[in-house]
């Protein structure tokens, strides 16, 4: 009975770096109606960034916080110079952009970094009172952090002209042009705010999965499978999703097909959420009209 | 009557016009005589690209033709793979046979896949696909099939010989085999794409509502069209596996689906000659790469991909089109 | 007329002898070697590309001392990117493009995997493969090809052998990477336990590469009662797993696998005092371990890394293989003399005797012989203590 709590506590955690990879995807989303398969990638350059600033003698919350401007700026910049150019090119050709990003972001990571695992330290301290034998402080923490994000989106989006004003410019950017929505500049942000998310994915991620320039690329098909299971167009649902998805792997990996299926499990998750319900536990259903 | 339907056919492309197929002829006569021209090595690498060239023909019968979006193929292009070397490794089949044999698992296995695939579109079905590529390797190492699969160890093949009335070195009979299969496939595939079978993928890709109030069983060809893509990726595959002489689930990591991705879209999307041009793109080009930058060659190949997408979005295969329509050849 | 009938036969003569010669010693002409080799450069196994650079660099500053016995060493080094059809390709290309005389040091144990019938019906050399897969040591079956490393199987032995000696009465559990590398421990330890493997391993669990965390490994492997821990893991899991393994408050006895011991990246991210007692068997100096900072074989390894190579990262443990293994080569280049046919090269590979090199750790030595193709058999017990590996017990013989 202790083992299985230790492996739901264990999976929530796990649950908690989905969830956030999950969130900054369903942004991308909800401005530009694109997957970023190059989402993993772009949080992890993230990470390095604020590495580097970590090492460099910055203290933990000024290079948290400049990270997040600098992947802000990061996201705006990639959705202006590199996707404006295939904004009416099909689906396939942007999905080979993200894919040409997704590689050379690694790439680069590769080259400046190398590969070899760096630690990346957390806010949290070792011995709060909030960690147990089944959580770290880190991991309790994190959690808190994916949670309030999340609160945040949701509020921006929901509550505030500029959040309608991308929700609009995503759904209908013909309509939104003649209301005077700069369609746009509304891409740029969602990107840069997707960006911003996505970096405190990261290093929210990075003290538990050591920093490599490969730490998000086993991440990025669990955090799939949480927006996808979650509805891709529902923050909450990425979230809650994304736990899901943490626990989901956890049990199965422990008690139902064993480690060596873990993969599996997630491609049957995708399959068997687009196939039953392809808009997600809670998402929209779209009415196509012919 | 007679004047009608040649008219017909020539407008819907059945016929192949007569200068178009002395070219045709030219080249099938060039191919034959490379491998007496080129070293053993080069042969190698020039029967990589008629492996590629048709996975790649396959992919675009899918995705270019009918618009189903596949980040997985190198999944199928697995599949065929390790059909072939494991008929090979228990002694079933001699080795010609295990061709078709992977190709007919694979037109199966993803004629199957499709079915449940129908009801995915666009980004959704990508998604789909990409967590099966992913999921492959770790399928493949599974323990419970370890026997047959050679676990992580994966097999050793032995490369066929010539038979002994040939005076062929092993590569260059590997080189014919493949040439004796690319041809037959590349001109059915012809065919099928540019007759009712293909006129109907194509309207499904684009209006897939009016093609399917018209009475296209959208269903049928979705799955249809995935299975025959997976019958022609399996295939070259089951070649691919000869020609290496080693397959484990290491060779057939997540890389391997977008490289046969990045291929179509080089050569051209919707395009068949394009397979050819991508085929030849994907075996090239990475060591292009690495020779202008060893520390980051993937960075390199990223940004040919990028300045493909921008540069020539409908692949060579466009852009040839455009010169010799322009220079009306 | 003669004379000149003469000459011109004479020059033939000359000319189809160096021709014969050449054909003799593929990869070497009178004032070079030409050496191939295949690294994974790119593609998630990059971080072994570190060995290749280090090889480079190696053989750089040996050219600049003027050479083998006068010859240069020419190292074609190509990126294979971890995919065996990648190697396949490459390597044939070095072979039958390139026309190198040996193959050196090519990483991987699926890379190696898919040439080494290529090779060795070639008769090139596929010399101190960079793998610990205990498969290469076979002169009968694959006489052109040898490994280096101490190889897993045996390493395992090792700690088996510890346990049954040391806690007889032990519930042992395995974590182990899905593959080659973390299977053969899985085999080292039955092959010492024997039919006392199921009573005493109570659990074993794998994880793939691509897998984010093995948290929740840890915690199958703690809730089955188990007091002993074998960790056969690559180092970013390592260090979760010595993390986990303390955080969730289990203390077993633990041992991890040689490949994870770097101090820089795998005991410190973990955090130096959550492996106190880790035990491993080692066979290298680690340059990042306080108990060789004025170690003179080490010192001489730094004078090299910040000649040659100036702008690695000297707490990377690959930088120190590379040099030993390179050395090696030499080493056995050095014993060719006159003669660098590849019969010969294999021949002189075969004959190592108590070669030392300054980056092993004391007592261990480099021995070889045409019925004995493991390079380095011995290692040596040690323990960490928050700070560094301590050295306890003798020198063990693997074979």
């Amino acid at each position: 009975m202790q083992a299985l709590l230790h492996q739901i506590l264990s999976g929530l955690a796990n649950g908690g770096i989905y969830a956030s990879v999950a969130l900054a995807l369903v942004m991308i989303y909800q401005s530009t109606h694109h997957v970023n398969y190059a989402q993993g990638e772009m949080a992890m350059f993230s990470t390095y960034f604020a590495w580097t600033l970590i090492d460099a003698g910055v203290p933990y919350w000024g290079a948290f916080f400049l990270t997040i401007l600098f992947s802000f700026g990061l996201g705006v910049l990639i959705e202006r110079v590199i996707l404006r150019p295939v904004a009416n090119a099909p689906v396939l050709s942007v999905v080979v952009v993200f894919i040409g990003l997704l590689v050379i972001l690694n790439s680069l990571a590769g080259w400046i970094y190398s590969y070899m695992i760096k630690s990346f330290p957390s806010p949290f301290p070792n011995d709060a009172w909030y960690g147990s034998a089944y959580m770290s402080p880190h991991e309790v923490g994190m959690i808190g952090v994916t949670l309030a994000v999340l609160l945040l989106v949701f509020l921006f989006f929901r509550f505030t002209p500029l959040g309608l004003a991308m929700r609009a410019a995503a759904q209908n950017p013909v309509s939104s042009r003649l209301v005077g929505i700069r369609v746009g500049w509304m891409l740029a942000i969602g990107w840069g705010l997707a960006g911003a998310v996505g970096s405190v994915a990261g290093m929210m991620a990075a003290p538990v999965l050591y920093l490599d320039p490969n730490m998000m690329t086993g991440v990025v098909l669990y955090g799939f499978a949480a927006a996808l299971l979650g509805g891709i167009d529902n923050p909450w649902g990425a979230a809650f999703g994304g736990f899901i998805v943490g626990v989901m792997e956890n049990i199965a990996g422990a008690y139902v097909v064993g480690t060596e299926l873990k993969l599996t499990v997630a491609l049957v998750i995708i399959i068997g959420v687009l196939i039953v319900k392809p808009s997600g536990l809670f998402g929209r259903v779209l009415v196509q009209r012919v | 009557m007679a004047t009608i339907d040649q008219a017909a056919s020539a407008r819907t492309g059945i016929g192949v016009p007569a200068r178009h197929r002395f070219g045709l002829a030219l080249l099938l006569l060039a191919a034959c005589a490379l491998p007496f021209v080129l070293s053993s090595y080069q042969t190698f690498q020039a029967t990589m690209v008629l492996v590629y060239a048709i996975a790649l023909l396959g992919l675009n019968i899918l995705t270019g033709f009918n618009g189903q979006i596949s980040l997985g193929h190198g999944a199928f292009y697995a599949i065929g793979a390790y059909t072939a070397a494991i008929l090979i490794d228990q002694s079933l089949v001699p080795y010609w046979a295990t061709v078709p044999i992977a190709g007919f698992v694979c037109l199966v296995i993803g004629f199957l896949f499709g079915l449940p695939a129908t009801r995915l579109t666009g980004l959704y079905l990508a998604l789909a696909t990409f967590a099966l590529a992913v999921a492959t390797p770790q399928i493949l190492k599974y323990h419970g099939i370890e026997k047959w699969t050679g676990g992580s160890q994966g097999i050793i093949l032995d490369k066929p010989a010539a038979p002994t009335f040939l005076p062929l070195t092993s590569d260059q009979w590997l080189y014919f085999v493949c040439l004796i299969v690319t041809v037959p496939m590349f001109v059915i595939g012809r065919n099928l794409l540019h007759g009712r079978t293909g006129r109907a993928l194509v309207a499904i890709r684009d209006h897939p509502i009016a093609a399917a109030s018209m009475g296209i069983d959208t269903s049928f060809y979705k799955s249809m069209s995935f299975g025959v893509s997976a019958l022609y990726t399996g295939i070259a595959g089951a070649l691919g596996a000869f020609v290496a002489g080693f397959v484990s689930p290491d060779s057939f990591m997540i890389f391997l689906s977008i490289t046969l991705l990045v291929g179509m879209l080089v050569g051209g999307v919707g395009s068949i000659a394009g397979a050819f041009f991508g085929a030849v793109f994907i075996e090239f080009v990475p060591n292009l790469a690495d020779q202008i930058s060893k520390a980051a060659p993937w960075a390199i190949y990223g940004v040919f991909l990028i300045g493909f997408m921008y540069l020539m979005p409908s692949g060579v295969a466009g852009l040839i089109r455009y010169w010799t329509s322009r220079l009306k050849l | 007329m003669l004379r000149r009938t003469m000459l011109t036969a004479a020059a033939a003569l000359a000319v189809n002898a160096g021709a014969a010669r050449a054909e003799e010693t593929p990869g070497v002409t009178a004032t070079e070697i030409k050496i191939g080799n295949t690294m994974p450069y790119s593609g998630n196994a990059s971080a072994y590309g570190v060995i290749g650079k280090a090889d480079a660099a190696y053989f750089q500053m040996i050219n600049d001392q003027g050479g083998i016995n006068g010859h240069k060493i020419n190292f074609i080094t190509l990126d294979d990117g971890y995919t065996p059809p990648k190697t396949v390709e490459q390597t044939r290309r070095l072979v039958e493009q390139e026309q190198v005389a040996i193959i050196f040091n090519g990483l991987g144990t699926a890379a190696n995997s898919a040439v080494q019938k290529y090779l060795n019906q070639r008769k090139v050399p596929q010399l101190f493969v960079s793998t610990g897969a205990s498969k290469w040591g076979h002169p009968d079956e694959f006489h052109w090809t040898m490994g280096w490393q101490p190889d897993y199987q045996t390493e395992a032995k090792i700690y088996a052998k510890y346990i049954l000696k040391e806690k007889p009465e032990g519930k042992i559990a395995i974590l182990w990477q899905n593959d080659d590398f973390g299977k053969d421990y899985v085999a080292g330890i039955k092959a010492v336990l024997g039919d006392k493997y199921d009573k005493m391993v109570v659990k074993d669990v794998s994880y793939e590469v691509a897998d984010p965390t093995v948290d929740s490994q840890i915690v199958t492997l703690q809730s089955s009662g188990a007091d002993t821990l074998v960790i056969a893991a690559t180092p970013k899991f390592a260090a979760q797993a010595v993390r986990k393994v303390y955080d969730i408050g289990w203390h077993p006895l633990e041992f991890l696998t040689n490949v994870s011991i770097s101090v820089g990246s795998v005991m410190n991210p973990a955090g130096p005092e959550k492996g106190v007692g880790i035990i491993t068997a080692g066979y290298g100096k680690d340059p990042t371990d306080p108990t060789w900072k004025d170690d003179p074989g080490m010192q001489q390894w730094r004078a090299f890394m910040t000649k040659y190579l100036p702008d690695a990262d000297q707490s990377d443990a690959s930088n120190v293989f590379g040099y030993g293994v390179s050395m090696t080569l030499v080493q056995v280049l050095k014993q060719c003399g006159d003669d660098f046919s590849r019969e010969n090269i294999m021949k002189q590979a075969a004959n190592l005797n108590d070669f030392e090199l300054p980056t092993l750790l004391p007592g261990i030595k480099i021995n070889t012989s045409p019925t004995d193709y493991y390079p380095i058999q011995d290692m040596h017990l040690q323990k960490w203590d928050g700070k560094s590996w301590v050295l306890f017990g003798d020198v063990i013989s693997g074979s």
